[in-house]
């Protein structure tokens, strides 16, 4: 059977169980459009919650980006992680007792004020659209990948298929499309991983292997590791090369930046209780667990089993024992076919510089570097010959480099797909929400009906889905970032006042809204310094360098500043006004205690 | 008025709980896997050392380990002070 018809098999059959989940689940009124009917079993909810965390980046790029730069990334592996943390003990389980539907309504009551609330709509708006526009493209880019359609197509059936179970269930039928998502993901993701553990290290789980010994040769993986990638110029694997401050404080953005993004909250509104949120979040976490600590073993195997197709003499840490690979053999060898085949896809590229015949794989940056310098003297080396080697491929070209079968291959691309799409649905949920329940229901119509809001907030999704997709074809500037600017918002306005308002009684209507604008102003005019006005290229005041960020932190990471600036300005004008009325007082007391989750929210 | 305050007396107890588990949750992530990682060095680990494992891996066991701890925790404070569902 061709790989393609593999593909189709395995695509096909996920979507059809995604198809059938969505009919058997369909919404019958709001609170099951937007809460599930508040229903879902905290495991359950914690498996939907890790599918609509992990995102096509989380699937396909994040080994990647620890595999190329090692330790100092572990920055990724601990913020995406940590923030639950902090969502089960200061957010999650508060905001479930207020027992709302949407985080705006949280912001919009507790600082009795629509002008916050609007606030909080914009920002949930800017976070979700630039975060749902890389899960659209892709999904573009995994469909014309695997099944060999062109990306818009792939794109528009991501959508025809999004459509179907977001607009019909609501959240329950996201929450249950969500769980099945999970469990392909989640195979997909660790099959090829189990099996590159026990080809290098014997280990069954990679999570043990990445710190085994290796099979051939006898050294410790790592050792090892860190002595092929030092000998080809590289810095060392597991050393620490950037700056610690900035290290910190981009973990910290990355972790309140998770714990205050919106389609990761109001997962929490789905279940039963108080207690439930709490346990959720921690189902949650051992969900995302089981990929990333996959991940770390998968990026430091696979940029391993590069560099030893490269060098074979890698292998066993000898790394100039033997020359390096052929031309001819990458041309020609069945077990190189790989190459061959990503080199059609632009992530991989390689050229004879010095035409030598073979293709040696090294970085200039260290070629001072001895045993380095001494071998391109000796060989006449005049540059990096694999031009080419994109993050993703680590993921991606896996099975292939390890030799796994056709299926293996088709259940990472059906897994690429779920992580995508999986995301894309709880962000067009959040989405459509904010725009059903807090601008139509809450702004424009407040007297409209619950079966009025109901169809609202389908016209709202599909009209959601249809904008995301066209963004996805023609990605905006912005799209590409994410983690800045999507972190970056979450972590300097809705963190800081989410949690204002739960842990303080007289932070007030002032202070959380000059508190949000001085913590998202000031957030964006950084990003904008060095990234260009509005992404503009070449309008960013100064060049994007460590060099000239302020006391070295990174744009990246500026969202803890922003928050720290929230919660500054949002003390201090409180404190110089009055205090909250007496009836909001009252409701953060409520929300503090579990009691009463069932009932309505009693003022 | 007593129902005010043993609902501040949980809610006290409750911020010890987080005061403590945050304290963890700092120490294994931007202390052992960052900051403190040279403090460690000396402990090996498969080829590496102790805050390489605990940026890659420990944090987000221990991560896991405290939410349980936590909810198991709040599940027992909020029948102590007869606030639990």
């Amino acid at each position: 059977m061709s790989q393609f018809t593999l593909n189709l098999i395995f695509i096909g059959l996920s979507f059809a169980i995604y198809i059938g989940i969505a009919i058997w689940a369909r919404a019958g009124s709001t609170a099951e459009f937007y809460a599930a009917n508040r229903g879902v079993s905290p495991v359950m909810n914690g498996m939907a919650t890790a599918a609509d965390w992990m995102s096509a980046a989380s699937f396909i790029s994040m080994a990647g980006l620890i595999a190329f730069t090692g330790f100092d990334n572990s920055t990724y592996l601990m913020g995406w992680t940590g923030g639950y943390v902090l969502l089960a003990m200061l957010l999650a389980p508060y905001l479930r007792k207020f027992g709302k539907f949407t985080v705006p309504e949280f912001i919009g009551d507790r600082f009795y004020s629509q002008t916050a609330r609007i606030i909080g709509v914009v920002c949930l708006l800017v976070i979700s659209i630039t975060y749902v526009i890389g899960q659209m493209t892709g999904v573009g880019v995994t469909f014309s990948r695997y099944l060999e359609v062109s990306n818009s197509t792939g794109l528009w059936i991501g959508a025809a298929l999004v459509f179907c179970y977001a607009v019909l269930g609501g959240m329950k039928g996201i929450t249950y499309t969500q769980v099945a998502q999970y469990v392909v993901l989640i195979i997909a993701y660790t099959i090829p991983a189990v099996f590159i553990a026990m080809q290098l290290t014997g280990h069954v789980l990679p999570q043990t292997g990445l710190f085994g010994t290796l099979n051939d040769g006898g050294g410790k993986f790592l050792t090892t590791l860190d002595q092929v990638v030092t000998d080809l110029g590289f810095t060392s694997y597991t050393g620490h090369h950037k700056s610690t401050l900035d290290m910190v404080l981009f973990t910290l953005a990355l972790m309140i930046g998770t714990a205050g993004l919106p389609h990761v909250i109001i997962r929490f509104f789905t279940v039963p209780k108080v207690s439930d949120a709490r346990k959720s979040a921690g189902w949650a976490l051992v969900f995302i667990a089981l990929l990333y600590t996959v991940a770390p073993a998968v990026g430091a195997m696979s940029r391993f089993n590069l560099t030893a197709t490269m060098w074979p003499g890698a292998h066993s840490g000898e790394t100039f024992s033997q020359s390096a690979v052929s031309l001819d053999a990458i041309q020609n060898d069945a077990d190189k076919q790989w190459m061959r085949n990503w080199q059609v896809t632009g992530l991989l590229n390689w050229e004879d510089k010095n035409g030598d015949g073979l293709i040696q794989y090294y970085n200039e940056a260290g070629a001072a570097n001895e045993p380095l310098a001494a071998v391109i003297a000796e060989q006449g080396l005049v540059g990096n010959e694999l031009t080419t080697v994109n993050n993703d491929i680590m993921v991606l070209a896996n099975p292939e480099i390890a030799n796994l079968p056709g299926w293996v291959i088709a259940i990472v691309a059906a897994g690429g797909l779920a992580a995508a799409l999986s995301t894309a649905a709880g962000l067009l949920l959040a989405i459509s929400g904010a725009v059903s329940h807090d601008l139509i229901k809450g702004a424009i119509n407040p007297g409209i009906s619950e079966k009025g809001e109901l169809f609202a907030a389908r016209v709202s999704m599909a009209v959601s889905i249809l904008v995301a997709t066209i963004l996805g074809l023609n990605p905006p500037g912005f799209a590409a970032q994410t983690v800045a600017l999507a972190f970056g918002l979450a972590a300097s306005s809705i963190f800081p006042v989410l949690m204002m308002g739960i842990f303080s009684k007289r932070i007030n209507k002032q202070g959380a809204i000059w508190g949000m604008l001085a913590g998202i102003i000031s957030t964006l005019v950084y990003i904008f310094t060095y990234k260009g006005w509005f992404f503009i290229a070449d309008t960013n005041l100064l060049a994007d360098t460590a060099a000239n960020w302020l006391f070295g932190i990174s744009p990246a990471s500026f969202g803890v500043v922003g928050a720290l600036i929230n919660f500054g300005v949002a003390y201090v004008v409180s404190n110089a006004t009055e205090e909250p009325p007496v009836e909001v007082q009252e409701l953060v007391e409520s929300i503090r205690v579990p009691r009463g989750a069932g009932d309505a929210v009693a003022h | 008025m007593s129902d005010r305050q043993s609902s501040n007396a949980y809610w006290q107890a409750n911020l010890r709980i987080i005061y403590v588990c945050m304290v963890i949750w700092a120490l294994v992530s931007y202390g052992f896997g960052i900051i403190l990682r040279p403090l460690v060095e000396g402990i090996r680990i498969g080829g590496t050392d102790l805050g390489f494992w605990f940026a890659q891996q420990g944090s987000i066991l221990v991560f896991i380990v405290l939410i349980f701890f936590y909810a198991a925790r709040m599940n027992k404070l909020d029948r102590d002070h007869g606030v639990d569902e």
